[in-house]
């Protein structure tokens, strides 16, 4: 059927609701690439197996991930009525008494992580039921307790590979809202006001480059979604692709509603199969519903969205490289002005926003500029999405409001170093980014706070360090993955970084001087100040805040003898 | 890769946005490497000139001119990986299947002489919370430790 009205979409919601709420058990197996890998699929098909086999009154669906990813595999479990629980650790013996226990209403105790009486999806609530005292509360979970929950705000609860239970808990109708009731410019003015800033790395403020963008003169504009992530120790957009690809392409259509652009593209890594999948399924879906393609919601406003995929070039997110890949060519930065806003793909204007810039934008629309802008704190508004990872014990997805402190975040969400070891810093910002001592903790996770520290936001890794990491090392690591990305377009980029790659490992290998600790720092600035692209501009910052924090690890690799000379 | 296939392949790309990677990629999971007569074949069919095709398959880390072995193992080097002991696994990786620890042309590829095992590195999966994680074929390995290679690789018909 298509959707072509509010009452449409309310329709189909009813029917998502029944998938949600089937009135007997509804098992759901959390099933991104994680879960996968720690065996969910085996769950999954067992469960399937019982299913069939006896004939049971039990839902199974595949769910994407509520983030806590040391505890996987985690199997939801929704008794009609009563509260959700989640159990984790799950493995394929499990299996027979979760669903023997779930006919009789129950769940096996010493698996449950935690129960969830109600949820709020933002785009609408659910409410579950009580029961189960014996269980702690979502609540009550460390992991869970600091988080706010918007982006992911599906993740983990539905199934990400069927459009009605999106709409079931109140998706596309921010969409339909905004093409069928609102004026592109104020839906531009909405997002503006709502301080929403680029969630890729560089902070721009989204609403004025979708205004910039449709200002721009020329016709057959493109909106280009950035889902490259290719920052080592970042995964948050794989996460979100594969657990609700449609908070994307419901915020794609939006944007593109307001920016009066047909054309709409997916640049995602190769890396990334099962995004890949889910999201070409969603595009489907929302094609068949009539959400994507002519005359969507009876508006008069066409638009549709190709994947485009990457090969593996961590330079590929710079907007200009990007642009070049997607045409065909290799992915070399270009000067810039002109920006992709002027001069984008093919030419023509292109906007470009990360995956979790687009997925904010259905909950703007939905809430309003004031509510989201109450998140967070001045000048950086919202929450942000991390890959809290490395040598922490509670690894996982966390997402908190901007401005949370690194303390709260590592030691608290995270509890502190894995094993018990003490914490030494944190890299934010990828290769990119820099590392903040331990000290610094009661730093502000915010654009601003963070670059006067010396890194940057970057797309929202945290990688944890320990006492067992060698900081030079850490620097070494990432000299060695700028310089290998590194398009080899600009000479201070290509060969400084190579230089530098050189001294560090001399340094680790006990041969360097004083010397070298003088150079390392001035090669670091001329790259910082002459290559022509954001990847040699940032390539030395791991160098520099590691020389800026960690001084002393480098003066013990020189050691006494050499100082001399 | 015969004709017909990377016709369909080509076939399935509609609109020249994402075009000449999106078959690259194919053809690269189809046969785990690009083959040259593939490449000059596509050159051929799409109009575009060799020079450019061979510029970014070697520009490109997603993609390999060399065939590789019967089972393809990538180890992970994301950030997490490494200050989790990814550098251990490839040793591990280099000691149980003897081979070299040589990079050509910045990119780490080996293959065992009996062309059963090859060994890669990749940038990062995005599986970071498991780190390390190795992939061997398209199953992915999480908590991986030097202990537990020997038991990996036997499920892929590796004896000591």
């Amino acid at each position: 059927m298509k959707i072509i009205s509010k009452a449409d979409l309310d329709l189909v919601r009813k029917t998502g609701l029944k998938k949600i709420e089937p009135g007997h058990p509804r098992v759901g197996v959390g099933l991104s690439s994680c879960g996968i890998a720690v065996g969910g699929m085996q769950i999954y098909d067992r469960i399937m197996d019982i299913i069939k086999r006896n004939g049971h009154d039990i839902s199974l669906v595949k769910t994407g991930c509520v983030g806590y990813c040391r505890e996987e595999p985690i199997v939801s479990v929704v008794i009609p009525g009563k509260a959700m629980v989640l159990l984790h650790k799950v493995s394929g013996e499990d299996v027979n008494r979760v669903i023997s226990l779930a006919l009789k209403g129950e769940v096996p105790n010493e698996l449950a992580l935690c129960k969830i009486s109600d949820w709020d999806h933002i785009s609408g609530k659910l409410v579950y039921g009580n029961g189960f005292e014996d269980i702690p509360d979502y609540n009550e979970i460390q992991f869970f307790k600091h988080q706010r929950k918007v982006i992911l705000r599906d993740s983990g609860f539905i199934n990400p590979e069927d459009i009605d239970e999106y709409i079931a808990i109140g998706g596309y109708y921010a969409a339909c809202r905004a093409l069928t009731g609102m004026d592109p410019d104020d839906i531009i003015d909405e997002v503006k006001r709502s301080g929403l800033k680029g969630r890729g790395g560089a902070g721009f403020p989204a609403g004025l480059k979708w205004e910039i963008t449709k200002k721009a003169p020329g016709i057959d504009k493109y909106i280009v979604c950035n889902a490259d992530e290719g920052d080592p120790g970042a995964y948050m957009n794989r996460n979100e692709m594969e657990s609700d690809p449609h908070m994307l392409l419901e915020g794609m259509l939006i944007g593109a509603y307001a920016m009066g652009i047909n054309e709409g593209l997916i640049y995602i890594r190769a890396e990334y199969p099962l995004a890949i999948e889910r999201l070409t399924f969603a595009i489907n879906q929302a094609r068949d519903y009539g959400l994507l393609g002519k005359d969507i919601l009876n508006s008069g406003f066409d638009f549709d969205i190709q994947i485009a995929t990457g090969a593996g070039a961590f330079v590929c997110g710079e907007s200009t490289a990007l642009a070049a890949s997607i045409e065909g060519k290799t992915g070399r930065p270009r000067l810039r002005p002109p920006r992709l806003t002027e001069k984008g793909i093919w030419g023509r204007p292109t906007d470009l926003n990360n995956v979790e810039t687009w997925c904010n934008v259905p909950v703007i629309i939905t809430k309003g500029a004031e509510w989201y802008s109450d998140i967070g704190i001045k000048g950086s508004t919202g929450t942000k999405v991390f890959s809290l990872v490395g040598k922490v014990e509670n690894v996982g997805m966390v997402e908190v409001p901007l401005g949370t402190t690194l303390n709260r975040i590592v030691f608290e969400i995270g509890n502190g170093g894995a094993g018990g070891k003490s914490v030494k810093a944190v890299q934010t910002g990828g290769p990119s980014g820099g590392c903040i001592p331990v000290r610094l903790f009661d730093t502000p996770v915010d654009f601003e706070s963070l670059n006067r520290a010396g890194t940057m936001m970057g797309s929202g890794g945290l990688v944890v360090m320990d006492e067992d990491t060698n900081m030079v090392d850490i620097a070494r690591y990432f000299i060695n993955f700028a310089s290998g990305e590194s398009c080899g377009k600009c000479v201070p980029c290509r060969e400084g970084l190579k230089h530098l790659l050189l001294i560090l490992s001399r340094i680790m290998a006990g041969k360097g001087t004083v010397k070298d600790i003088e150079m390392l720092k001035d090669l670091s600035d001329t790259i910082q100040k002459t290559s022509l692209c954001g990847l040699g501009q940032t390539a030395p910052n791991p160098v520099v805040t590691t020389l800026r924090y960690f001084n002393e690890e480098y003066e013990q690799l020189i050691g006494e003898e050499s100082k001399g000379g | 890769m015969d004709e017909k296939a990377l016709d369909e392949i080509i076939s399935k790309f509609k609109y020249p946005s994402g075009k000449t990677l999106g078959i690259l990629r194919e053809i690269q999971v189809q046969e785990r490497y690009i083959p040259k007569d593939t490449l000059k074949l596509l050159s051929v069919k799409i109009d575009v000139p060799l020079s450019q095709l061979f510029g970014l398959v070697t520009f490109y880390s997603f993609f390999s001119l060399k065939p590789v072995g019967e089972h393809l193992i990538t180890v992970c080097m994301g950030t997490p990986c490494h200050v989790k002991g990814a550098e251990r696994i490839l040793d591990t990786l280099q000691d149980l299947l003897d081979i070299p620890d040589e990079s050509f042309d910045g990119k780490y590829s080996q293959t065992t002489g009996d062309n059963r095992f090859t060994v890669e590195i990749a940038r990062c999966f995005g599986a970071c919370s498991m780190a390390p994680v190795i992939h061997v074929d398209s199953d992915l390995y999480g908590y991986v430790t030097p202990e537990k290679v020997p038991d990996i690789l036997k499920m892929y018909g590796w004896e000591k």
